[in-house]
Protein backbone atom coordinates (compact mmCIF):
# COMPACT_ATOMS: atom_id res chain seq x y z
CA UNK A 1 0.00 0.00 0.00
CA UNK A 2 1.68 3.72 -0.93
CA UNK A 3 0.94 6.18 1.55
CA UNK A 4 0.06 9.59 0.92
CA UNK A 5 2.65 11.29 -0.29
CA UNK A 6 2.70 15.47 -0.07
CA UNK A 7 1.34 15.04 -3.67
CA UNK A 8 -1.93 14.25 -2.75
CA UNK A 9 -2.30 18.03 -1.79
CA UNK A 10 -2.58 18.48 -5.34
CA UNK A 11 -4.17 21.22 -6.58
CA UNK A 12 -6.20 22.12 -3.20
CA UNK A 13 -4.43 25.92 -3.01
CA UNK A 14 -6.85 26.67 -5.76
CA UNK A 15 -9.90 26.58 -3.28
CA UNK A 16 -10.73 29.58 -0.76
CA UNK A 17 -11.02 29.27 2.84
CA UNK A 18 -15.23 29.79 3.13
CA UNK A 19 -15.52 27.09 0.23
CA UNK A 20 -13.04 24.80 2.20
CA UNK A 21 -15.08 24.94 5.15
CA UNK A 22 -18.34 24.32 3.55
CA UNK A 23 -17.51 21.48 1.20
CA UNK A 24 -14.47 20.01 3.70
CA UNK A 25 -14.34 21.18 7.52
CA UNK A 26 -18.47 21.68 8.04
CA UNK A 27 -19.32 17.70 7.11
CA UNK A 28 -16.09 16.62 8.85
CA UNK A 29 -17.20 17.86 11.96
CA UNK A 30 -20.52 16.54 11.31
CA UNK A 31 -19.01 12.79 10.22
CA UNK A 32 -17.49 13.31 13.65
CA UNK A 33 -19.77 14.18 16.47
CA UNK A 34 -22.29 11.54 14.56
CA UNK A 35 -19.65 8.87 15.30
CA UNK A 36 -17.87 9.71 18.61
CA UNK A 37 -20.99 10.87 20.45
CA UNK A 38 -21.85 7.57 21.29
CA UNK A 39 -18.70 6.97 23.02
CA UNK A 40 -19.24 11.01 24.86
CA UNK A 41 -22.59 9.49 25.94
CA UNK A 42 -21.09 5.99 27.28
CA UNK A 43 -18.64 8.05 29.27
CA UNK A 44 -21.13 10.41 30.29
CA UNK A 45 -23.77 8.03 31.57
CA UNK A 46 -21.39 5.75 33.16
CA UNK A 47 -20.20 8.37 35.80
CA UNK A 48 -23.80 9.76 36.42
CA UNK A 49 -25.51 9.17 39.50
CA UNK A 50 -28.94 7.28 39.51
CA UNK A 51 -31.11 10.71 39.86
CA UNK A 52 -29.30 12.55 37.54
CA UNK A 53 -29.55 9.88 34.85
CA UNK A 54 -33.85 10.17 35.35
CA UNK A 55 -33.89 13.66 35.49
CA UNK A 56 -35.44 15.68 32.88
CA UNK A 57 -35.02 19.12 34.34
CA UNK A 58 -31.27 18.61 34.26
CA UNK A 59 -29.25 19.30 31.37
CA UNK A 60 -28.04 15.58 30.38
CA UNK A 61 -25.14 16.47 28.21
CA UNK A 62 -22.67 17.32 31.33
CA UNK A 63 -22.65 15.69 35.10
CA UNK A 64 -23.27 18.35 38.16
CA UNK A 65 -21.44 15.10 40.58
CA UNK A 66 -20.04 12.47 39.05
CA UNK A 67 -19.91 8.97 40.77
CA UNK A 68 -17.60 5.95 40.86
CA UNK A 69 -20.74 4.15 41.87
CA UNK A 70 -21.70 2.32 38.94
CA UNK A 71 -18.40 1.39 38.19
CA UNK A 72 -18.17 -0.27 41.94
CA UNK A 73 -21.40 -2.02 41.48
CA UNK A 74 -19.54 -3.47 38.24
CA UNK A 75 -16.98 -4.70 39.54
CA UNK A 76 -17.64 -5.47 43.53
CA UNK A 77 -21.38 -6.84 42.78
CA UNK A 78 -21.37 -8.75 39.79
CA UNK A 79 -18.89 -11.03 37.79
CA UNK A 80 -17.79 -8.43 35.74
CA UNK A 81 -13.87 -9.20 36.62
CA UNK A 82 -14.44 -12.77 35.63
CA UNK A 83 -16.44 -12.24 32.20
CA UNK A 84 -13.20 -9.77 31.69
CA UNK A 85 -10.15 -13.01 32.83
CA UNK A 86 -12.67 -15.34 30.66
CA UNK A 87 -12.25 -12.61 27.10
CA UNK A 88 -8.76 -12.09 27.94
CA UNK A 89 -7.79 -16.01 28.20
CA UNK A 90 -10.15 -16.77 25.55
CA UNK A 91 -8.86 -13.71 22.97
CA UNK A 92 -5.78 -14.70 23.59
CA UNK A 93 -4.85 -18.03 22.93
CA UNK A 94 -7.10 -18.42 19.78
CA UNK A 95 -5.34 -15.13 18.29
CA UNK A 96 -1.87 -17.18 18.88
CA UNK A 97 -3.21 -20.86 17.87
CA UNK A 98 -4.64 -19.29 14.75
CA UNK A 99 -1.38 -17.16 14.07
CA UNK A 100 0.21 -20.19 14.36
CA UNK A 101 -1.62 -22.44 12.24
CA UNK A 102 -1.92 -19.08 9.78
CA UNK A 103 2.00 -19.30 9.14
CA UNK A 104 2.56 -22.85 8.47
CA UNK A 105 -0.77 -22.83 6.07
CA UNK A 106 0.19 -19.31 4.66
CA UNK A 107 3.70 -20.33 3.70
CA UNK A 108 3.00 -23.56 2.18
CA UNK A 109 0.36 -22.19 0.06
CA UNK A 110 2.60 -19.35 -1.15
CA UNK A 111 6.12 -20.51 -1.06
CA UNK A 112 6.16 -24.16 -1.26
CA UNK A 113 3.42 -24.16 -3.78
CA UNK A 114 2.85 -27.87 -3.33
CA UNK A 115 0.27 -29.79 -5.60
CA UNK A 116 -3.02 -27.97 -5.39
CA UNK A 117 -1.91 -24.93 -3.14
CA UNK A 118 -4.20 -22.46 -5.71
CA UNK A 119 -7.18 -24.37 -5.05
CA UNK A 120 -6.48 -24.57 -1.21
CA UNK A 121 -5.71 -20.27 -1.65
CA UNK A 122 -9.29 -19.95 -2.68
CA UNK A 123 -10.79 -21.96 -0.68
CA UNK A 124 -9.38 -20.36 2.11
CA UNK A 125 -10.37 -17.15 0.63
CA UNK A 126 -14.25 -18.65 0.52
CA UNK A 127 -13.82 -20.07 4.01
CA UNK A 128 -13.19 -15.95 5.26
CA UNK A 129 -16.37 -15.43 3.67
CA UNK A 130 -18.19 -18.18 5.79
CA UNK A 131 -20.70 -15.77 8.24
CA UNK A 132 -20.95 -17.56 12.06
CA UNK A 133 -24.38 -16.17 12.21
CA UNK A 134 -24.94 -19.72 9.72
CA UNK A 135 -22.90 -22.00 11.55
CA UNK A 136 -23.68 -21.88 14.97
CA UNK A 137 -26.82 -24.31 14.90
CA UNK A 138 -24.78 -26.91 13.30
CA UNK A 139 -21.32 -25.79 15.43
CA UNK A 140 -23.88 -25.83 18.99
CA UNK A 141 -24.47 -29.67 18.29
CA UNK A 142 -20.70 -30.68 17.46
CA UNK A 143 -19.75 -28.38 20.72
CA UNK A 144 -22.49 -30.52 22.81
CA UNK A 145 -20.91 -33.97 21.55
CA UNK A 146 -17.90 -33.01 22.23
CA UNK A 147 -18.50 -32.33 25.53
CA UNK A 148 -17.13 -28.71 25.17
CA UNK A 149 -20.65 -26.99 25.99
CA UNK A 150 -20.57 -24.43 28.64
CA UNK A 151 -16.22 -23.92 28.76
CA UNK A 152 -14.12 -22.36 27.59
CA UNK A 153 -12.37 -24.44 25.09
CA UNK A 154 -15.87 -24.50 22.97
CA UNK A 155 -14.68 -21.18 22.01
CA UNK A 156 -10.78 -21.34 21.91
CA UNK A 157 -11.62 -24.23 19.04
CA UNK A 158 -14.03 -22.62 17.22
CA UNK A 159 -13.02 -18.32 17.01
CA UNK A 160 -10.20 -19.82 14.78
CA UNK A 161 -12.67 -21.07 12.04
CA UNK A 162 -13.17 -17.35 11.32
CA UNK A 163 -9.30 -16.38 12.61
CA UNK A 164 -7.28 -18.63 10.43
CA UNK A 165 -9.56 -18.11 7.13
CA UNK A 166 -8.43 -14.03 7.95
CA UNK A 167 -4.79 -14.43 9.32
CA UNK A 168 -4.21 -16.64 6.36
CA UNK A 169 -5.50 -14.79 3.83
CA UNK A 170 -3.65 -11.73 4.86
CA UNK A 171 0.04 -13.37 5.46
CA UNK A 172 -0.47 -15.24 2.31
CA UNK A 173 -0.08 -11.18 0.76
CA UNK A 174 2.28 -10.42 3.00
CA UNK A 175 4.61 -13.20 2.35
CA UNK A 176 3.91 -12.76 -1.41
CA UNK A 177 6.03 -9.31 -0.66
CA UNK A 178 9.29 -11.20 0.53
CA UNK A 179 11.58 -11.91 -2.56
CA UNK A 180 11.97 -15.17 -3.57
CA UNK A 181 15.79 -14.50 -4.03
CA UNK A 182 16.41 -13.96 -0.06
CA UNK A 183 14.86 -17.87 0.18
CA UNK A 184 16.74 -19.19 -2.69
CA UNK A 185 19.92 -18.06 -1.56
CA UNK A 186 19.39 -19.74 1.80
CA UNK A 187 18.73 -22.72 0.15
CA UNK A 188 21.75 -22.74 -1.99
CA UNK A 189 23.70 -22.18 1.32
CA UNK A 190 22.06 -25.50 2.77
CA UNK A 191 19.47 -24.09 5.06
CA UNK A 192 16.26 -26.28 5.75
CA UNK A 193 12.95 -25.40 4.88
CA UNK A 194 12.19 -24.67 8.79
CA UNK A 195 15.02 -22.93 8.70
CA UNK A 196 14.10 -20.64 6.19
CA UNK A 197 10.95 -20.13 7.58
CA UNK A 198 12.03 -19.25 11.08
CA UNK A 199 15.27 -17.26 9.67
CA UNK A 200 14.20 -15.45 6.83
CA UNK A 201 10.64 -15.64 6.33
CA UNK A 202 9.35 -14.70 9.70
CA UNK A 203 11.92 -11.90 11.10
CA UNK A 204 10.80 -9.95 7.99
CA UNK A 205 6.97 -10.89 8.09
CA UNK A 206 6.68 -9.10 11.86
CA UNK A 207 4.95 -6.14 10.40
CA UNK A 208 2.05 -8.24 9.04
CA UNK A 209 2.21 -10.98 12.11
CA UNK A 210 1.16 -7.90 14.26
CA UNK A 211 -1.42 -6.76 12.23
CA UNK A 212 -2.97 -10.39 11.59
CA UNK A 213 -2.46 -10.36 15.39
CA UNK A 214 -4.15 -7.33 16.49
CA UNK A 215 -6.91 -8.16 13.42
CA UNK A 216 -7.42 -11.66 14.87
CA UNK A 217 -7.64 -10.36 18.48
CA UNK A 218 -10.02 -7.59 18.26
CA UNK A 219 -12.86 -9.67 16.48
CA UNK A 220 -12.29 -12.83 19.26
CA UNK A 221 -12.74 -9.96 21.51
CA UNK A 222 -16.22 -8.71 20.16
CA UNK A 223 -17.19 -11.91 18.93
CA UNK A 224 -21.16 -12.34 20.33
CA UNK A 225 -23.36 -15.12 18.23
CA UNK A 226 -20.99 -18.07 19.82
CA UNK A 227 -19.95 -17.35 23.15
CA UNK A 228 -23.84 -16.44 23.56
CA UNK A 229 -24.93 -19.95 21.83
CA UNK A 230 -21.96 -21.68 23.37
CA UNK A 231 -22.17 -20.57 27.45
CA UNK A 232 -24.73 -20.65 29.58
CA UNK A 233 -23.17 -20.23 33.03
CA UNK A 234 -22.22 -16.96 34.28
CA UNK A 235 -18.39 -17.79 35.28
CA UNK A 236 -17.25 -18.78 31.69
CA UNK A 237 -18.97 -15.98 30.23
CA UNK A 238 -17.30 -13.14 27.72
CA UNK A 239 -17.92 -9.32 28.24
CA UNK A 240 -20.05 -8.73 25.54
CA UNK A 241 -22.17 -11.65 26.56
CA UNK A 242 -22.20 -10.89 30.22
CA UNK A 243 -23.20 -7.50 29.82
CA UNK A 244 -26.20 -8.06 27.52
CA UNK A 245 -27.33 -11.44 29.27
CA UNK A 246 -26.34 -10.48 33.15
CA UNK A 247 -26.25 -7.16 33.95
CA UNK A 248 -29.91 -6.47 32.32
CA UNK A 249 -32.60 -7.76 34.84
CA UNK A 250 -35.92 -7.66 34.02
CA UNK A 251 -37.74 -4.04 33.06
CA UNK A 252 -34.97 -2.63 35.49
CA UNK A 253 -32.43 -1.13 33.50
CA UNK A 254 -28.82 -0.16 35.28
CA UNK A 255 -28.11 2.36 33.20
CA UNK A 256 -25.19 3.26 34.41
CA UNK A 257 -23.66 -0.34 35.39
CA UNK A 258 -24.41 -1.11 31.61
CA UNK A 259 -22.47 1.70 30.21
CA UNK A 260 -19.79 1.46 32.87
CA UNK A 261 -19.46 -2.33 31.17
CA UNK A 262 -19.72 -1.17 27.99
CA UNK A 263 -16.85 1.59 28.46
CA UNK A 264 -14.61 -1.30 30.34
CA UNK A 265 -15.23 -3.61 27.96
CA UNK A 266 -14.32 -1.51 25.13
CA UNK A 267 -11.42 -0.17 26.45
CA UNK A 268 -8.60 -3.03 25.98
CA UNK A 269 -9.23 -3.05 21.65
CA UNK A 270 -9.44 0.69 22.02
CA UNK A 271 -6.13 0.82 23.88
CA UNK A 272 -4.33 -1.93 21.76
CA UNK A 273 -5.76 -0.24 18.75
CA UNK A 274 -4.37 3.49 19.54
CA UNK A 275 -1.02 1.50 19.71
CA UNK A 276 -1.37 -0.50 16.65
CA UNK A 277 -3.09 2.53 14.08
CA UNK A 278 -1.17 1.37 11.34
CA UNK A 279 -0.67 -2.40 11.46
CA UNK A 280 -4.42 -2.29 12.12
CA UNK A 281 -5.74 -0.20 9.32
CA UNK A 282 -3.34 -1.98 6.68
CA UNK A 283 -4.83 -5.41 8.14
CA UNK A 284 -8.39 -4.56 7.76
CA UNK A 285 -7.36 -2.59 3.99
CA UNK A 286 -4.94 -5.85 3.52
CA UNK A 287 -7.48 -8.20 3.38
CA UNK A 288 -9.71 -6.55 1.51
CA UNK A 289 -7.86 -5.55 -1.45
CA UNK A 290 -6.07 -9.07 -2.54
CA UNK B 1 19.73 -37.86 6.08
CA UNK B 2 17.00 -39.49 3.84
CA UNK B 3 14.56 -38.68 6.10
CA UNK B 4 15.65 -34.68 6.32
CA UNK B 5 15.29 -34.59 2.49
CA UNK B 6 11.99 -36.37 2.56
CA UNK B 7 10.67 -33.80 4.80
CA UNK B 8 12.49 -30.76 2.16
CA UNK B 9 9.81 -32.25 -0.22
CA UNK B 10 7.40 -29.33 -1.09
CA UNK B 11 4.59 -31.86 -1.12
CA UNK B 12 5.02 -33.54 1.78
CA UNK B 13 6.17 -30.31 4.06
CA UNK B 14 3.43 -28.95 2.47
CA UNK B 15 1.00 -31.39 3.74
CA UNK B 16 2.38 -31.22 7.06
CA UNK B 17 2.51 -27.14 7.34
CA UNK B 18 -1.43 -27.32 5.94
CA UNK B 19 -2.31 -29.71 8.73
CA UNK B 20 -2.92 -27.72 11.88
CA UNK B 21 -4.85 -24.68 9.99
CA UNK B 22 -6.78 -27.57 7.98
CA UNK B 23 -7.88 -29.53 10.95
CA UNK B 24 -9.32 -27.13 12.55
CA UNK B 25 -10.91 -25.77 9.63
CA UNK B 26 -12.41 -29.19 8.63
CA UNK B 27 -13.60 -30.29 11.65
CA UNK B 28 -15.41 -26.96 13.00
CA UNK B 29 -16.02 -25.08 9.54
CA UNK B 30 -16.26 -27.69 6.84
CA UNK B 31 -17.97 -30.35 8.82
CA UNK B 32 -20.73 -28.21 10.46
CA UNK B 33 -21.67 -26.43 6.87
CA UNK B 34 -22.36 -29.46 6.04
CA UNK B 35 -24.01 -30.40 9.19
CA UNK B 36 -26.16 -27.01 9.21
CA UNK B 37 -27.16 -27.96 5.77
CA UNK B 38 -28.52 -31.46 6.52
CA UNK B 39 -30.07 -30.09 9.53
CA UNK B 40 -32.28 -28.21 7.94
CA UNK B 41 -33.94 -31.14 6.44
CA UNK B 42 -34.72 -32.77 9.35
CA UNK B 43 -36.89 -32.31 12.44
CA UNK B 44 -33.49 -32.09 15.11
CA UNK B 45 -34.62 -30.97 18.35
CA UNK B 46 -32.04 -30.12 21.24
CA UNK B 47 -31.31 -33.27 22.66
CA UNK B 48 -32.70 -35.28 19.95
CA UNK B 49 -31.26 -35.91 16.76
CA UNK B 50 -33.62 -35.69 13.91
CA UNK B 51 -34.84 -37.89 10.93
CA UNK B 52 -35.08 -36.87 7.50
CA UNK B 53 -37.98 -34.62 6.44
CA UNK B 54 -37.03 -33.78 3.12
CA UNK B 55 -38.02 -30.02 2.69
CA UNK B 56 -40.93 -30.12 5.46
CA UNK B 57 -39.15 -27.08 7.38
CA UNK B 58 -38.33 -25.18 4.08
CA UNK B 59 -42.34 -25.82 3.29
CA UNK B 60 -43.13 -24.65 6.70
CA UNK B 61 -40.91 -21.59 6.82
CA UNK B 62 -42.51 -20.45 3.38
CA UNK B 63 -45.78 -20.58 4.84
CA UNK B 64 -44.82 -18.92 8.25
CA UNK B 65 -45.78 -15.20 8.10
CA UNK B 66 -42.41 -14.59 10.84
CA UNK B 67 -39.63 -16.46 8.15
CA UNK B 68 -41.61 -13.79 5.43
CA UNK B 69 -41.51 -11.40 7.16
CA UNK B 70 -37.78 -11.79 8.72
CA UNK B 71 -36.52 -12.57 4.98
CA UNK B 72 -38.54 -8.82 3.81
CA UNK B 73 -37.25 -7.27 6.88
CA UNK B 74 -33.80 -8.93 6.18
CA UNK B 75 -33.65 -7.84 2.72
CA UNK B 76 -34.72 -4.02 2.94
CA UNK B 77 -32.24 -4.00 6.30
CA UNK B 78 -29.34 -5.24 3.83
CA UNK B 79 -30.16 -2.79 1.29
CA UNK B 80 -31.20 0.50 2.73
CA UNK B 81 -28.06 0.27 5.30
CA UNK B 82 -25.35 -0.69 2.19
CA UNK B 83 -26.83 2.06 -0.16
CA UNK B 84 -26.49 4.42 2.60
CA UNK B 85 -22.96 3.55 4.26
CA UNK B 86 -21.41 3.20 0.96
CA UNK B 87 -22.49 7.14 -0.36
CA UNK B 88 -21.69 8.17 3.30
CA UNK B 89 -18.48 5.89 3.55
CA UNK B 90 -17.38 7.14 -0.23
CA UNK B 91 -17.78 11.01 1.26
CA UNK B 92 -16.01 10.65 4.54
CA UNK B 93 -13.33 8.77 2.60
CA UNK B 94 -13.18 11.56 -0.01
CA UNK B 95 -13.20 14.04 2.71
CA UNK B 96 -10.25 12.64 4.50
CA UNK B 97 -8.55 12.12 1.16
CA UNK B 98 -8.45 15.73 1.20
CA UNK B 99 -4.96 17.90 2.33
CA UNK B 100 -6.28 17.84 6.33
CA UNK B 101 -4.26 19.15 9.36
CA UNK B 102 -4.11 15.39 11.89
CA UNK B 103 -5.22 13.35 9.45
CA UNK B 104 -3.39 10.30 10.65
CA UNK B 105 -5.43 11.20 13.99
CA UNK B 106 -8.58 12.03 12.31
CA UNK B 107 -8.26 8.56 10.90
CA UNK B 108 -7.55 6.82 13.62
CA UNK B 109 -11.04 7.96 15.52
CA UNK B 110 -12.95 7.71 12.58
CA UNK B 111 -12.54 4.06 12.60
CA UNK B 112 -13.47 3.97 16.42
CA UNK B 113 -17.36 2.66 15.80
CA UNK B 114 -15.70 -0.26 13.89
CA UNK B 115 -13.37 -1.56 16.36
CA UNK B 116 -15.49 -1.38 19.79
CA UNK B 117 -17.54 -4.53 20.07
CA UNK B 118 -20.76 -4.34 18.29
CA UNK B 119 -22.68 -5.76 21.10
CA UNK B 120 -21.36 -2.91 23.73
CA UNK B 121 -21.76 -0.11 21.59
CA UNK B 122 -25.15 -1.82 20.32
CA UNK B 123 -26.02 -0.85 23.87
CA UNK B 124 -25.42 2.81 24.06
CA UNK B 125 -27.36 2.66 21.14
CA UNK B 126 -29.83 0.96 23.14
CA UNK B 127 -29.85 4.23 25.54
CA UNK B 128 -29.68 6.57 23.03
CA UNK B 129 -33.34 5.07 21.94
CA UNK B 130 -34.96 4.48 25.11
CA UNK B 131 -38.22 5.58 25.16
CA UNK B 132 -38.46 7.37 27.84
CA UNK B 133 -34.45 8.99 28.60
CA UNK B 134 -33.22 9.12 24.93
CA UNK B 135 -31.21 12.36 24.70
CA UNK B 136 -32.06 12.56 21.52
CA UNK B 137 -35.31 13.14 22.36
CA UNK B 138 -34.62 15.22 24.73
CA UNK B 139 -32.87 17.64 22.50
CA UNK B 140 -35.37 17.65 20.33
CA UNK B 141 -38.37 18.39 22.69
CA UNK B 142 -35.96 21.35 23.90
CA UNK B 143 -35.41 22.43 20.52
CA UNK B 144 -39.49 22.46 19.95
CA UNK B 145 -39.08 20.40 17.11
CA UNK B 146 -41.38 17.73 18.93
CA UNK B 147 -43.28 17.54 21.99
CA UNK B 148 -43.37 14.28 22.78
CA UNK B 149 -40.80 11.97 23.29
CA UNK B 150 -39.88 9.59 20.25
CA UNK B 151 -40.35 5.68 21.03
CA UNK B 152 -37.37 4.27 18.86
CA UNK B 153 -38.04 1.12 18.93
CA UNK B 154 -41.78 0.84 20.32
CA UNK B 155 -43.23 1.32 16.27
CA UNK B 156 -42.74 -1.40 13.54
CA UNK B 157 -41.08 1.04 11.24
CA UNK B 158 -39.26 3.38 13.56
CA UNK B 159 -37.57 1.00 15.01
CA UNK B 160 -36.40 -0.54 11.64
CA UNK B 161 -35.03 2.82 10.65
CA UNK B 162 -33.31 2.91 14.39
CA UNK B 163 -31.55 -0.06 14.10
CA UNK B 164 -30.30 0.61 9.95
CA UNK B 165 -29.23 4.15 11.69
CA UNK B 166 -26.69 2.21 14.14
CA UNK B 167 -25.86 -0.32 11.80
CA UNK B 168 -24.38 2.45 9.55
CA UNK B 169 -23.34 4.14 12.13
CA UNK B 170 -20.73 0.96 12.62
CA UNK B 171 -20.34 0.20 9.27
CA UNK B 172 -19.59 3.81 7.37
CA UNK B 173 -15.91 3.46 8.94
CA UNK B 174 -15.08 0.35 7.55
CA UNK B 175 -16.16 1.72 4.11
CA UNK B 176 -14.59 4.83 4.77
CA UNK B 177 -11.20 3.66 5.63
CA UNK B 178 -10.92 0.85 3.12
CA UNK B 179 -12.22 3.01 0.21
CA UNK B 180 -9.90 6.17 1.76
CA UNK B 181 -6.73 3.03 1.50
CA UNK B 182 -8.05 2.49 -2.57
CA UNK B 183 -8.29 6.87 -2.81
CA UNK B 184 -4.77 6.85 -1.75
CA UNK B 185 -3.50 4.79 -4.73
CA UNK B 186 -4.88 6.79 -7.69
CA UNK B 187 -2.06 8.93 -9.29
CA UNK B 188 -2.39 12.51 -8.24
CA UNK B 189 -1.68 13.34 -12.06
CA UNK B 190 -4.44 11.83 -13.44
CA UNK B 191 -6.01 14.59 -12.12
CA UNK B 192 -4.08 16.90 -13.14
CA UNK B 193 -4.52 15.69 -16.51
CA UNK B 194 -8.20 15.91 -15.95
CA UNK B 195 -7.23 19.77 -14.78
CA UNK B 196 -5.37 20.47 -17.79
CA UNK B 197 -8.12 19.32 -20.15
CA UNK B 198 -10.58 21.37 -18.34
CA UNK B 199 -12.48 19.00 -16.45
CA UNK B 200 -14.37 20.21 -13.28
CA UNK B 201 -14.31 18.93 -10.11
CA UNK B 202 -17.71 16.38 -10.60
CA UNK B 203 -16.09 15.72 -13.97
CA UNK B 204 -12.75 14.29 -12.25
CA UNK B 205 -14.58 12.72 -9.51
CA UNK B 206 -17.12 10.94 -12.46
CA UNK B 207 -14.56 9.96 -14.91
CA UNK B 208 -11.20 9.52 -12.49
CA UNK B 209 -12.10 9.03 -9.25
CA UNK B 210 -14.43 6.55 -9.92
CA UNK B 211 -13.62 4.19 -12.32
CA UNK B 212 -10.55 3.46 -10.61
CA UNK B 213 -11.58 2.77 -7.22
CA UNK B 214 -14.56 0.33 -9.07
CA UNK B 215 -12.47 -2.81 -7.87
CA UNK B 216 -11.74 -2.18 -4.34
CA UNK B 217 -15.58 -0.64 -4.40
CA UNK B 218 -16.63 -4.05 -5.35
CA UNK B 219 -14.75 -5.55 -2.94
CA UNK B 220 -15.92 -3.33 0.15
CA UNK B 221 -18.88 -3.93 -0.62
CA UNK B 222 -19.87 -7.13 -0.85
CA UNK B 223 -18.07 -6.99 3.06
CA UNK B 224 -20.73 -4.91 4.04
CA UNK B 225 -23.76 -6.44 2.35
CA UNK B 226 -22.20 -10.20 3.73
CA UNK B 227 -21.91 -8.49 7.09
CA UNK B 228 -24.90 -6.94 7.26
CA UNK B 229 -27.45 -9.78 5.55
CA UNK B 230 -25.84 -12.13 8.57
CA UNK B 231 -25.98 -9.09 11.07
CA UNK B 232 -27.27 -10.73 14.51
CA UNK B 233 -25.77 -8.44 17.49
CA UNK B 234 -26.75 -5.43 16.63
CA UNK B 235 -30.68 -6.75 16.20
CA UNK B 236 -30.50 -8.90 19.16
CA UNK B 237 -29.35 -6.10 21.59
CA UNK B 238 -31.67 -3.59 20.38
CA UNK B 239 -34.86 -4.85 20.07
CA UNK B 240 -34.44 -9.35 19.99
CA UNK B 241 -36.67 -8.97 16.97
CA UNK B 242 -39.42 -7.27 18.30
CA UNK B 243 -41.59 -5.10 18.19
CA UNK B 244 -44.09 -7.51 16.53
CA UNK B 245 -41.11 -9.40 14.73
CA UNK B 246 -40.93 -6.34 12.28
CA UNK B 247 -36.88 -6.19 13.19
CA UNK B 248 -36.42 -9.67 12.95
CA UNK B 249 -33.63 -10.56 10.83
CA UNK B 250 -33.20 -14.18 9.05
CA UNK B 251 -29.99 -14.75 11.63
CA UNK B 252 -31.50 -13.54 14.45
CA UNK B 253 -34.72 -15.40 13.53
CA UNK B 254 -32.59 -18.89 13.11
CA UNK B 255 -31.55 -18.34 16.61
CA UNK B 256 -34.42 -17.71 18.32
CA UNK B 257 -36.23 -20.90 16.54
CA UNK B 258 -32.78 -23.28 17.28
CA UNK B 259 -31.75 -21.89 20.68
CA UNK B 260 -34.32 -20.75 22.84
CA UNK B 261 -37.06 -22.40 20.95
CA UNK B 262 -34.97 -25.61 20.45
CA UNK B 263 -36.12 -26.53 16.60
CA UNK B 264 -32.70 -26.95 15.33
CA UNK B 265 -33.90 -27.96 11.92
CA UNK B 266 -36.18 -25.33 11.73
CA UNK B 267 -33.16 -23.02 12.45
CA UNK B 268 -30.61 -24.63 10.51
CA UNK B 269 -33.16 -24.45 7.57
CA UNK B 270 -33.75 -20.82 7.92
CA UNK B 271 -29.77 -20.17 8.22
CA UNK B 272 -29.30 -22.59 4.94
CA UNK B 273 -31.92 -19.94 3.31
CA UNK B 274 -29.84 -17.95 3.80
CA UNK B 275 -26.66 -18.79 1.77
CA UNK B 276 -27.97 -17.97 -2.07
CA UNK B 277 -28.28 -14.95 -1.03
CA UNK B 278 -24.30 -14.96 0.07
CA UNK B 279 -23.37 -17.11 -2.81
CA UNK B 280 -25.12 -13.59 -5.02
CA UNK B 281 -23.27 -11.53 -3.38
CA UNK B 282 -20.15 -13.30 -3.62
CA UNK B 283 -20.79 -13.89 -7.56
CA UNK B 284 -21.12 -9.96 -7.63
CA UNK B 285 -18.00 -9.30 -6.45
CA UNK B 286 -16.02 -12.12 -8.41
CA UNK B 287 -16.91 -10.29 -11.60
CA UNK B 288 -16.30 -6.76 -10.05
CA UNK B 289 -12.97 -7.79 -10.05
CA UNK B 290 -12.93 -9.61 -13.59
CA UNK B 291 -13.15 -5.59 -14.67
CA UNK B 292 -9.93 -5.37 -12.85
CA UNK B 293 -7.80 -7.42 -15.30
CA UNK B 294 -9.86 -5.48 -18.07
CA UNK B 295 -8.66 -1.98 -16.34
CA UNK B 296 -5.59 -3.11 -15.84
CA UNK B 297 -5.40 -4.34 -19.95
CA UNK B 298 -5.94 -0.46 -20.55
CA UNK B 299 -3.39 0.86 -18.22
CA UNK B 300 0.48 0.34 -18.17
CA UNK B 301 1.56 -0.23 -14.26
Amino acid sequence: MSEPTQDSRGMDYLESLPRRWVTLYFPLIVFLVVLLFPFYWMVMTSFKPNEELVSKAANPFWIVSPTLAHFERLLFKTEYPQWMWNTILVSVVSTFTSLAASVFAAYAIERLRYKGSKQVGLAIFLAYLVPPSILFIPLAAIVFQLGLFDTRWALILTYPTFLIPFCTWLLMGYFRTIPYELEECALIDGATRWQVLTKIILPLAVPGLISAGIFAFTLSWNEFIYALTFISSSEVKTVPVGVITELVEGDVYHWGALMAGALLGSLPVAVLYSFFVEYYVSGMTGAVKE
Amino acid sequence: MSLSRYFNNRNTLGLLFMLPAAALLLVFLTYPLGLGTWLGFTDAKIGRSGEWVGLENFIYLFGDSVARLSLFNTLFYTIVASVIKFALGLWLALLLNKHLPFKAFLRAIVLLPFIVPTALSAIAFWWLYDSQFSVLSWTLVKMGVINRYIDFLGDPWLARLSTIAANIWRGVPFVAITLLAGLQTIAPSLYEAAALDGASEWQKFWHVTLPMLTPIIAVVMTFSVLFTFTDFQLIYVLTRGGPLNSTHLMATLSFQRAIPGGALGEGAALATAMVPFLLAAILFSYFGLQRRAWQQGGTDK
